[in-house]
């Protein structure tokens, strides 16, 4: 390995900055909107021209996925020097290039148990964004038991075909592939599945939205019709994807737990309190029990903060998760829940606005963001999955016969 | 657990061995048990500093190994552990801070090299009422000639009784958090009166009443009237390293609760197999995780000398309420046996609410914190 001793590190934030600076369009400089999110793909529309230039520019240099082998189009990295990139990006408060479930979830795993025609195939366009993944996880039976699913596949000879249903397919009606579990032998539940990847205009793939408590449509139910797919889109051994498909939650889980689930609308929980309930002779909030919940509300936040700090710390040294790193997503969704209900009482009636006059752009986004934030404990393993993981595999608790 | 270097996992490891071997639960029964009033058992303490954990965070210069804070919190956190009662907070963490921080090189020189020696005992007299209250002191000192006299009350004072140098926080002028100084009074100072508190984690403390008791323009510590400057800061010292004896007491609470779920059976099995328990015993785990990073966290800005205020206040709260829970499901998942005195289970719960009224509640930091923090 190369050594990345402080002159060279300090060579190469000079040379980011500089691109930076150079690259960076000027147009970016403001907050990203939710309906921003550069998520790429066939069908991509996009608002700012800039945003695709951008996205481009850091695709050339591999920075969409900066600690990826160069070898497939990524950017080679060290952790030191993504540490650096990470930073500079920081500093110009720059918008990501690339929102992608390709990058933060399939990428990872095919890095790990593809062929190399697979990853030579698939890993460019995640990297420069130009196939937008979806993820074909869960199933109406088969939610928190995820094991339990029953999407038929069977082996035609030349191909494979699928039938079947997936539920709360994230994106699945703007995406151009799919990573999909499913069922290639009845007679096991964890050894009979296997992971198949395949694209979502095959005929017979049918996604429809499902409209949420929050009114959007993130989600979607998707059928598969007697689905054709070529063989050489499994990736790993027939019956083998269960392994595939726990590895995947992990990077699922950890980029959940990571994002701390978005900001508020933008919108400061304590400037909010003290603004809609006014303050003291003593500068403090007016709401002596709103008060003491918010405070320890912050704590829960930034004590939160510190764990992740310490689990990244400790697993640098130990070279392995430290345990800190199992309690995340659980503490994560249950902060985020917490912070949009006080956030919600704070504001009063002015944060359950719907929709038109009378509300603030973000103030509209918090209703939104509450009623989203519910499904924090459900997503990406339920809080009691996420206790149940905890109370087996990290306390050695058995299951009950 | 914090990256540690070697000459912090040998001190962890021994402090491990030593406190289960030598300071076990047994070892607080029977100083509750005995006919003394004592707040600790003198040879384990003179033993401690013979090993060197009373001279943790004192300078080399000193008779210390300067470890530091961190250090000491791996020390105070096996002690915690077995709830083996000494005077490390009392002494080596409060004493030891108000003196590094606000002595003169004299007053170092006197009282360091002792106390690093584990040769005296040394306590700060703050606390006037019930609740931890430091902005409110009315203790009064008023100049006379070249000295001071000091008249008022203090009470739960950490080994009051015991010690050999009393750290006194009282009110030259002012109101608040102004007009404060801390002087440093001889334990047996004609005037000084020590009665005991006996306390239900079997530990106590003392009230000392100060009646006329004189002291010399040498007795200051820090700065006439801006006592504050070093009593703050050796306040959130003390919460920090308390709260790292705090989280050994709830981890190992929570061990052996999480130890009896894997043993205990009804209804034909173990009950760690029932849903409701594993869920109870997991969020344990996660508050256990997150205040363990307060805690490292707290304690590791003190050695890099950043400001603690909040991350003190965070981390009293935080392992206050872990403590709590852990104590309190202790006893409820170990059934009536919890319930026993035979069982430890009660002397967790009390030593865990002794402790989180120390040095500030949870709704003394809570508040503190939002304060700090501007709302």
């Amino acid at each position: 390995m190369a050594d990345f001793g402080g002159t060279d590190l300090e060579a190469f934030r000079a040379e980011t900055r500089a691109w930076l600076a150079e690259n960076y369009p000027a147009s970016l400089n403001t907050p990203m909107g939710e309906d921003d999110a550069p998520w790429g793909g066939r069908q991509f529309a996009w608002k700012n021209p800039d945003a695709k230039l951008w996205l481009d520019r850091m695709a050339a240099k591999g920075w969409t996925a900066p600690m990826w082998p160069k070898e497939y189009g990524g950017g080679g990295l060290s952790k030191e020097e993504n540490k650096v990139l990470e930073q500079e990006l920081r500093n110009i408060r720059a918008r990501p290039a690339l929102m992608s479930f390709g990058l933060w979830m399939l990428g990872p795993v095919l890095l790990e148990y593809a062929t190399e025609e697979q990853k030579q195939k698939f890993i460019p366009p995640i990297i420069r964004g130009e196939i937008r993944w979806c993820q074909g996880y869960s199933e109406p039976g088969a939610g928190s038991d995820l094991a339990a699913l029953q999407t038929k596949c069977e082996d035609k000879g030349d191909h494979f075909l699928i039938n079947g249903q997936k539920v709360w397919t994230s994106y699945a009606d703007q995406a151009d592939w799919i990573f999909c579990l499913v069922r290639t032998d009845t007679t096991k539940k964890h050894e009979g599945i296997s992971f198949v990847l395949f694209d979502m205009t095959t005929p017979g793939v049918e996604a429809r939205p499902i409209k949420l408590i929050s009114g959007s449509s993130p989600f979607c139910e998707t059928f598969f019709d007697n689905v054709k797919v070529p063989k050489d889109q499994m990736v790993g051994k027939l019956n083998g994807g269960w392994e595939i498909a726990k590895r995947l939650l992990q990077y699922e889980r950890q980029n959940i737990s990571a994002s701390g689930f978005g900001g508020g609308g933008g919108l400061d929980l304590v400037e909010v309190a003290k603004k809609e309930i006014g303050v003291d002779e003593q500068g403090r909030l007016d709401d002596g029990d709103l008060r003491a919940r918010i405070a320890a509300h912050r704590m829960d936040a930034h004590a939160f903060m510190l764990t992740v700090r310490r689990a990244e710390v400790e697993s640098k040294a130990s070279k392995g998760p430290s345990a800190a790193v199992s309690i995340i997503k659980y503490a994560a969704a249950k902060m985020n829940q917490d912070r949009y209900e006080l956030m919600v009482e704070a504001m009063g009636l002015q944060g359950l606005g719907w929709e038109g006059e009378g509300f603030a752009k973000d103030e509209l986004a918090v209703t939104r963001g509450w009623l989203r934030s519910k499904g924090n404990s459900i997503e990406g393993g339920t809080s009691e999955v996420n206790l149940n993981v905890v109370a087996k595999r990290v306390l050695g608790l058995l299951d009950h016969q | 657990m914090a990256v540690l270097n070697e000459e912090q996992t040998m001190l962890r490891d021994a402090a491990r061995e030593w406190t289960q071997e030598n300071a076990p639960t047994t070892a607080l029964r029977k100083l509750r048990d005995g006919k003394t009033k004592a707040t600790f058992d003198a040879p384990t303490w003179a033993e401690m500093g013979q090993m060197g954990w009373a001279g943790v965070i004192v300078p080399e210069e000193h008779g210390g190994s300067a470890f530091g804070y961190l250090s000491l919190g791996l020390v105070l956190e096996e002690t915690g552990r077995t709830l083996a009662a000494s005077p490390l907070i009392s002494t080596a963490l409060t004493g030891a801070s108000a003196l590094m921080l606000g002595g003169s090189d004299a007053q170092k020189a006197e009282w360091l090299p002792k106390i690093a020696a584990g040769e005296i005992v040394a306590t700060l007299a703050v606390d006037e009422g019930s609740h931890h209250a430091p902005e409110k002191i009315a203790f009064a000192a008023q100049k006379n000639g070249g000295g001071w006299v000091l008249n008022g009350t203090k009470t739960f004072v950490l080994d009051g009784e015991a010690a050999d140098l009393l750290i006194v926080a009282a009110r030259t002028s002012g109101k608040g958090t102004d007009g404060l100084t801390l002087f440093l009074v001889d334990g047996d100072a004609p005037g000084v009166t020590r009665t005991h508190l006996s306390l239900a984690d079997s530990r106590g403390a003392a009230k000392i009443a100060f009646e006329s008791v004189e002291v010399g323009a040498d007795a200051v510590l820090g700065e006439v009237d801006k006592g504050w400057a070093v009593l703050e800061p050796t306040l959130d010292r003390a919460r920090a390293g308390l709260a790292a004896e705090m989280l050994g007491t709830a981890t190992q609470a929570f061990e052996v609760t999480l130890e009896y779920l894997k043993t205990r059976t009804q209804f034909g099995q173990v009950i760690g197999a029932f849903q409701a328990l594993q869920h109870r015993a997991a969020k344990m785990f996660t508050d256990l995780e997150t205040a363990r990073s307060c805690v490292e966290a707290a304690l590791e800005a003190i050695d890099a000398g950043q400001d603690v205020r909040a991350t003190a206040s965070l981390t009293k709260a935080r392992v206050n309420e872990i403590l709590h829970l852990a104590s309190i499901e202790m006893v409820q998942m170990h059934g009536g046996i919890g319930m026993t005195d035979e069982h430890d289970a009660g002397l967790y719960m009390k030593r865990a609410r002794v402790a989180e009224a120390l040095f500030g509640g949870t709704t003394y930091h809570r508040d503190r914190y939002a304060r700090i923090m501007g709302f």
